[in-house]
């Protein structure tokens, strides 16, 4: 066992007990900082696959943006659900089961493939996969169009986030 | 080395967990967390998908960043649409949100 692979199972397990308490927890801003706990293990597998950009973006995008909108929404929408009343609902056994059941038929499904056990070539010395990504996201043969309708989709999704949830202070109209 | 297989059942455990949480959990907030969770296990796959195949080929970290991109416009609306329900119905409770218009 090398020391990557030590590295990888301490990283996994850690990111998984982390999902779990996010799913079961009662208390939801602790459920939130489980959240940031998980995301922050996901950011090193990043890093443990030689994808450094993608992991400054999962701290910087998720954890500074994304889980700290979930703290905010949690604490807003606090009042009512705090500490009484069942967190789960009734048919709580069933999702348990089906998520049991999707875990086995894609470890089943995964197993039948060939590729499963393909370890990886040396990583590149002198390969600059920040700059291939940049003139990837921005070159015409590359993905400039799936870049360019993400951030068109971005933006509307911003906009109609603040048309959804704004608060006019002289009376909501739309009550 | 890492093989691959550990990668790709890692992302797969960390799926169904948030699955789970989607599934089952009554406060809608607690839904998007697991769906957060999900997309997660998805962008692992992506970046594995990318390390183990050709390098020089940038499109499993390309999507990656579009996947980024989708679940901060999802959580946004998500979160918006959240805060309109309970200020409007004062509940947060999946179950109780089944109008079209009050």
């Amino acid at each position: 066992m090398t020391g990557e692979q030590i590295v990888f199972l301490v990283v996994a397990f850690f990111t998984l007990a982390a999902g779990f308490m996010v799913v079961t927890t009662r208390n939801l801003v602790h459920a939130a900082l489980w959240l940031v706990a998980a995301l922050f293990g996901v950011a090193v597998t990043y890093v443990t696959l030689h994808a450094n950009f993608l992991a400054v973006v999962q701290v910087v995008v998720y954890i500074g943006a994304i889980a700290i909108l979930f703290i905010f929404a949690v604490m807003l929408t606090r009042r009512d659900m705090r500490d009484q009343g069942p967190q789960m609902n009734k048919n709580w056994w069933l999702g348990a089961l089906l998520a049991v059941l999707t875990f086995g038929g894609l470890y089943f499904l995964l197993q039948g493939w060939e590729g499963m056990t393909k370890t990886a070539t040396s990583y590149p010395v002198s390969f600059d996969a920040i700059s291939e990504l940049g003139s990837a996201l921005v070159s015409p043969v590359g993905y400039v169009l799936p870049f360019e309708v993400a951030s068109v989709l971005l933006v509307a999704a911003l906009v109609g986030a603040v048309y959804v949830a704004f608060n006019p202070r002289n009376g909501d109209t739309r009550k | 080395m890492v093989p691959l297989s550990w990668y790709l059942v890692f992302a797969a455990a960390l799926f169904s967990i948030g699955m789970f949480g989607v599934l089952s959990r009554r406060n809608a907030v607690a839904i998007l967390l697991g769906i957060e969770l999900m997309l997660n296990a998805v962008n692992i796959n992506l970046a594995a998908f990318w390390r183990y195949g050709d390098v020089r080929l940038m499109t499993g970290q390309v999507f990656a960043i579009i996947v980024f991109a989708v679940a901060a416009a999802e959580v946004a609306v998500g979160l918006a649409l959240v805060i309109s329900v309970y200020r409007n119905r004062h509940t947060v409770v999946a179950d109780e949100i089944d109008m079209l218009k009050w």
